[in-house]
């Protein structure tokens, strides 16, 4: 394991935005781990929920994109629930998830497509959401 | 014609360097009234003090003004040279010419300039300056201590053998509070009821104290030195007076299903009961919510088997009202409820228990008489675990922001309990932070790791999940960041500390703030610890922030120290600068007295003579020990008629006229 | 251009010496133009403090009688809300003096000739700094003429 390298403010433009987009404030947490205790999704998780906060505070948040536990997440809101601090780290793993999306390749939703897509089943509230995840 | 005598101070080049002052003297002399000025490096020395108390005397002023330093500096000083000289001190005018002149200011002839337009404004006021006497008032050598805990008791016996009649008002039936429920004390692992119930009885027995259990506050006025308290006696339903504490009325009652309180409701007690058997008082209390006499009208078994026929039925809650000097509080705390928290079942499982009810658990004088033993089943436990932080450092809507402080160490004393009695049971803390500040807390508490094997995890628990008979605790070790699973017989929950639900009403009652939890606050938090913003009012114990027992006992002693101090004086005296009434011109319209943040404005009724006629009128009238003279009522008023000694308004409107000249 | 137009640009160029008459609580802010005085930070001669022992003391009256008076500009200040010796004084200060304001540019004085702030007896630095910032802004105005008795001496 080599040393981790301790840049906080590498990524601040970056993390600004996840906290930006989430609304939360990673340095509220004081790391006693109740979001993993209680987590049903831990088990395939590579990093654990408490761990991704401490990632974002440290700044590497190259280790959170690149990991497996943001798209393990299942959006339960366990951790938001209980959290001590009164953090919502399910927004926070939304928030990271949003910023890989958004920054992939180019826009892959253009208006023009949304006629010849649209299933009169699907609920409107998902072509909004579509759009904010695909669109740029 | 004043007869005013100017002197002006050189402090050395602090104010000489600055300023001319011959200029100020030459300027001085031409004020209409002024018939001495004289100058001197340092005023404030003997020899300036005799400069200034012969020149009353020889020269017969009846004013003086003294251009110096800052008044916070000497006033004091020189208003007691004055004294002396046989002035009136409140004639002594000072005009601040080294901290907000000289020492401001670089040009000489700008700080000369300013420093005659100072002693102008001093002199103009000091002409306009009148005899002020500060009133006495006596104060009741008697105090009134709220809370019979261990911070109460601690006060009392202090303020009681400095030699003081002190009243305890406890609202339980019996004096003791958290500490008589506490099974051994943390760092020395001693009996709590051994070191407490002497101090118990001391309380009780002292010819000095006087208890009044069972009691509640009702009413609270008066102010420093005189405050007149309601106590209301809660009915007992048992004449203590005839009651030998023989106990067969509680053995007896028929109703045995209320919870008892001192227990944690790990025990049942009768409707007519005694809190715990080292009570102080010894008497029983009917709780009439549960019993069959007061609920059916049937049963009074209690009535026909007592021997010395002490119980009354028809008792009523009394008024009892009393003057007291000095008030302490000492309320104490509480737990938080922990219903919110449904990650671990407090509610539904038994062997969910909080710290509190774990010392009732382990104390021999307990429900199971210090077997360790699991609520549920009676069996022993295998495993036990300890939760701390529940509710504490907690920001969301379910806890309490800030630290409780005593989880820590009292979670590694039961640990240690267990251990000590059942070395086999394993024991898990699970915890954020350890926080051991404390003579010998921290090797109290690596004791617990290194001595006992007690497995402390750095993590928090998830959930608890009740199954089968055991309860699956959830939790992670941050640390290794490895998720665990614990099968658990028993979970003991360190629920944070709170304020007590009624400090925000007693707050109101005694005019004493209390903070965004509920918690008294006292009048500095580094420099007045045990003292509140309202004079006479001191505050002991974890009423005032989370406390450990020694913290306890110091602060108790320091309020009590406090509180002496204020009786030991007999009277006080009470700053002259007070509000007066003009009653002539007052209306009665009673403006100030919604203004006025010290209460100290009461209407009055005065006969007046108008037109030949004599009449009644409603006035306002100033209660000059109350009234602290911040001056707010004298511009609330629309007639003008309320005006501030010393600070009067053609004083401070003179002031402003010799400043703009 | 007009008399009196004259007049003030000569007194503009020349010597306007204003005056700025500062009422201070006993408890913060005098105390905080004495540690201002302890610090040796500099503001101008121009400013004069009267003591009264809480900013509530301040009458408008005074206000009044120190424009009347010929003062360029006034400032009251009192202890931070929330610590105010006498708990809750500052509050009625800030009140009165809020509608004061409102009245005295209703009557076409230039508000920036008064103004309440807050100094705490450890802040002599804002002390200095609010004081210079009076006097800048009256300054800035010239002289006070509006309310000022032209028959008083100044």
């Amino acid at each position: 394991m080599g040393r981790m390298k301790i840049i906080p403010d590498a990524k601040k433009k970056e993390l600004q935005q996840i906290l930006e987009i989430s609304g939360e404030n990673v340095k509220d947490c004081m790391q006693c781990g109740k979001c993993t205790a209680g987590c049903p999704a831990s088990s395939s998780m590579d990093i654990l929920p408490h761990q991704v906060i401490r990632l974002l505070q440290l700044g590497q948040l190259d280790k959170v994109a690149n990991s497996q536990t943001i798209w393990s997440c299942a959006s339960c809101f366990t951790c938001t629930t209980r959290c001590p601090r009164n953090i919502d780290l399910a927004k926070l793993m939304e928030a990271v998830r949003l910023t890989i999306i958004r920054s992939k390749g180019s826009s892959r939703l253009k208006a023009d497509d949304v006629p010849g897509k649209i299933d009169p089943k699907m609920p409107q509230q998902a072509i909004v959401s579509g759009f904010r995840k695909y669109n740029k | 014609m004043q007869r005013i005598g100017v002197f002006v101070c050189w402090c050395g080049t602090n104010i000489a360097g600055t300023v001319d002052i011959d200029q100020v003297k030459q300027a001085a002399e031409k004020i209409p009234g002024v018939v001495n000025v004289q100058d001197y490096q340092y005023m404030c020395s003997e020899v300036g003090q005799n400069l200034i108390k012969n020149a009353i005397k020889e020269q017969k002023l009846d004013r003086v003004v003294i251009a110096s330093c800052s008044p916070r500096m000497h006033e004091a000083t020189f208003r007691k040279a004055a004294k002396s000289a046989g002035l009136n001190p409140y004639l002594v005018e000072i005009a601040n010419i080294r901290e907000q002149c000289s020492w401001v200011h670089k040009n000489k002839e700008e700080a000369t300039e300013k420093a005659i337009a100072l002693v102008r404004a001093a002199v103009a006021k000091a002409t306009l300056n009148t005899e002020l006497v500060p009133g006495e008032i006596g104060v009741e050598p008697r105090a009134l201590e709220i809370g019979g805990g261990i911070a109460g008791i601690q006060t009392a016996l202090d303020i009681a053998e400095a030699g003081y009649k002190v009243d305890i008002i406890e609202k339980t039936p019996s004096i003791g509070g958290k500490m008589a429920q506490i099974d051994k004390t943390f760092p020395t692992l001693d009996c709590s009821a051994c070191i407490l119930t002497p101090k118990m009885v001391d309380a009780s027995t002292h010819p000095n104290i006087n208890l009044y259990t069972y009691s509640e506050v009702e009413a609270v006025q008066g102010y420093v030195g005189n405050f007149e308290v309601t106590i209301r006696q809660k009915a007992r339903s048992v004449n203590a007076d005839k009651c030998t504490g023989c106990g067969i009325c509680t053995d007896k009652c028929p109703s045995k299903k209320a919870e008892s309180e001192f227990d944690e409701g790990l025990r049942k007690r009768g409707a007519i009961y005694i809190p715990f058997p080292q009570a102080v008082p010894n008497v029983p209390v009917i709780d009439r919510e549960e019993c069959l006499k007061f609920k059916t009208g049937k049963c009074g078994l209690c009535e026909r088997v007592c021997p010395s026929g002490a119980i009354e039925f028809n008792q009523e809650d009394t008024l009892v009202t009393q003057k007291y000097g000095a008030i302490v509080v000492a309320t104490g705390y509480d737990l938080i409820n922990l219903d919110k928290f449904g990650e671990y079942p407090y509610t539904e499982h038994p062997d969910v228990i909080t710290s509190l009810e774990f010392e009732r658990l382990t104390s021999a004088a307990g429900p199971t008489a210090g077997k360790f033993l699991r609520p549920s089943n009676g069996n022993k436990p295998k495993k036990v675990v300890f939760v701390q932080c529940v509710g504490s450092r907690d920001k969301s809507s379910r806890g309490k922001t800030y630290c409780s402080k005593i989880c820590c160490m009292y979670t590694a004393k039961h640990a240690m309990l267990i251990k000590e009695k059942y070395p086999e049971i394993e024991v898990y803390v699970f915890y954020i932070d350890v926080r051991t500040p404390g003579k010998n807390f921290d090797e109290f508490q690596r004791r617990a790791v290194e001595e006992y094997g007690v497995n402390y995890i750095k993590g928090m628990v998830g959930k608890v999940f009740p199954e089968g008979d055991k309860l699956q605790v959830h939790g992670v070790d941050a640390l290794s960041s490895e998720t665990l699973i614990i099968d658990a017989d028993m979970v003991v929950l360190a629920a944070a500390t709170k304020a007590k639900d009624d400090a925000q009403e007693l707050g109101r009652k005694l005019s004493i703030s209390t903070d965004a939890n509920n918690f008294f606050t006292e009048a500095h938090p580094k420099l007045r610890p045990v003292e509140t913003h309202s004079a006479g009012i001191y505050l002991a114990g974890a009423c005032q922030g989370p406390k450990d027992i020694p913290e306890t006992v110091a602060q108790s002693s320091a309020a009590a120290a406090k509180a002496i101090g204020l009786l030991n004086k007999g009277k006080l005296v009470n700053n002259p600068c007070v509000s007066q009434v003009d009653e002539q011109i007052c209306s009665g319209c009673l403006a100030c007295t919604k203004m006025c943040p010290y209460e100290a404005i009461s209407s009055q009724v005065i006969e007046v003579k108008e037109q030949g006629k004599i009449v009644k009128k409603t006035v306002a009238h100033v209660n000059e020990a109350l009234c602290q003279g911040c001056g707010g009522c004298t511009v609330t008023c629309r007639a003008g008629a309320l005006d501030l000694k010393g600070f009067m308004n053609r004083q401070i409107l003179a002031e402003v006229d010799a400043i703009c000249l | 251009m007009s008399l009196e137009n004259k007049q003030i640009s000569s007194e503009n160029t020349s010597n306007f010496k204003p005056l700025i008459v500062a009422f201070c609580c006993n408890w913060c802010s005098y105390a905080g133009a004495d540690l201002a005085g302890t610090s040796r930070l500099n503001y101008p001669a121009n400013v004069k403090i009267i003591k009264v022992p809480c900013s509530c003391r301040v009458n408008p009256n005074f206000v009044l009688r120190a424009f009347q008076r010929g003062a360029d500009g006034v400032v009251i200040a009192g202890c931070h809300p929330g610590d105010c010796h006498y708990t809750s004084g500052n509050y009625y200060t800030r009140r009165r003096f809020t509608l004061m304001k409102n009245l005295l540019e209703y009557v076409g004085l230039e508000p920036e000739r008064f103004k309440v702030d807050w100094i705490s007896a450890g802040e002599g630095n804002k002390f200095a700094a609010v004081m210079n910032e009076a006097l800048e802004q009256v300054h800035k105005l010239g002289p006070n003429r509006k309310l000022r008795d032209a028959r008083w001496k100044r």
